[in-house]
């Protein structure tokens, strides 16, 4: 271990007195860090079991262009989301969900900005910068409401139930573009990391009016950006992985 | 910190640190440009499986640009890097397991 020197120089007391910071990092810090990782094996958890109900269901055979929905196979994502908001009838695959996930990574920048700001105790800096983070938190929100809007109220042309009847949209008992379970995955894993997305816009405001009162300023320091801002950059990094196996693998 | 403010209103804001800000741009960049490689590659090429080892690398260097430079865990303490990633591990059983348990369930339906 890189800290053992340092601890070295200091008396012996110390090292077993708990004068000693080996991660040399804070108590808040750590736990953030240590719920991050539960929080990713539960995510891992989601989009593995989507890779085995996909595994566990027949992949469309044949060329992209003569794909229709079926309840026989899995659909092909990029033919399940092609839609962007205002453009209707028109085949746009993963360019909504592409403007999605550069919201997302933008108000990923931002944050950083509001944890560099706080580091110099420049709170104005912080103001600003979590502000547009929220912006872009928000912002996601209202993309992922339309998207999942579109996905249960469905397309025109619908989808053959395997009793023949046709149907629109999607609930998580059945789903017009193909095996149920695609639906009930796709409202489970979005559903969850966009309650993540809010309850992180919900910590980011707090945090907000913290600096804006003055609060942090007083304590100190400006920690708790660092803090939520590890919350945000992970909801941020979820979905990086959401975007590849859920959109376009 | 900043042990020179007398009062509560007088707290010196240190200057924007510039080489910060420009490694925060460039890894803004890596991320869009991957993303955008991304997109070539899902519009170009055709589906397989070297289609999707090129996805799942490309997602893992941008996991590593966001964990390393924005959660700032490249510049942490070893032990602490190691204790995040060591126990990821976990991971790649579930993912052989249950990746090869859809395929027999595929088999027997």
């Amino acid at each position: 271990m890189s800290s053992t020197a340092v601890v070295a120089s200091d008396s012996d007391k110390d090292l077993w007195m708990g004068g000693n910071e080996p991660l040399k990092a804070s108590y808040g810090k750590l736990m953030m860090w240590f719920f991050l990782l539960s929080d990713a094996f539960s995510f891992s958890g989601l989009l593995i079991a989507y890779g085995m109900i996909r595994f566990s269901h027949p992949a469309f055979q044949g060329s992209p262009d003569e794909f229709v929905f079926s309840q026989e196979y899995w659909p092909i994502p990029e033919k399940v989301f092609e839609a962007v908001p205002f453009l209707h009838g028109v085949s746009l695959p993963l360019v909504f969900v592409g403007i999605m996930t550069f919201v997302l990574i933008l108000s990923s920048v931002t944050m950083v900005l509001a944890v560099e700001a706080g580091q110099r105790m420049d709170r104005k800096g912080v103001e600003k910068w979590m502000l547009w983070t929220i912006l872009g938190g928000l912002a996601f929100l209202g993309c992922q409401a339309w998207e999942w809007t579109h996905f249960i109220v469905g397309t025109e042309q619908g989808g053959r139930m395997l009793d023949g009847t046709f149907i629109h949209g999607a609930s998580l008992s059945q789903n017009q573009y193909g095996p149920p379970n695609f639906a009930a995955l796709f409202f489970f894993i979005t559903g969850f990391h966009g309650f993540h997305v809010f309850s992180g816009v919900c910590l980011n405001f707090l945090i907000f009016y913290q600096a804006t009162v003055g609060k942090l300023e007083k304590v100190g320091h400006y920690e708790m950006v660092e803090k939520v801002g590890l919350y945000w950059h992970f909801v941020d990094l979820v979905w990086v992985f959401v975007f590849t196996f859920f959109y376009l693998v | 910190m900043s042990a020179e403010h007398h009062e509560e209103s007088t707290v010196v804001v240190q200057p924007v640190d510039k080489a910060k800000v420009r490694l925060f741009m460039k890894v803004t960049l890596i991320l869009f440009v991957i993303t955008m490689i991304e997109f070539a590659i899902a519009f170009t090429v055709d589906a397989g499986i070297l289609r999707t080892a090129v996805f799942i690398a490309l997602t893992i260097v941008k996991a590593f640009y966001i964990v390393s430079e924005f959660m700032h865990l490249g510049h942490e303490v070893k032990t602490l890097i190691w204790s995040i990633l060591i126990p990821l591990i976990f991971l790649v059983w579930l993912i052989i397991a249950l990746i090869y348990q859809g395929g027999q369930v595929l088999l027997v339906r």
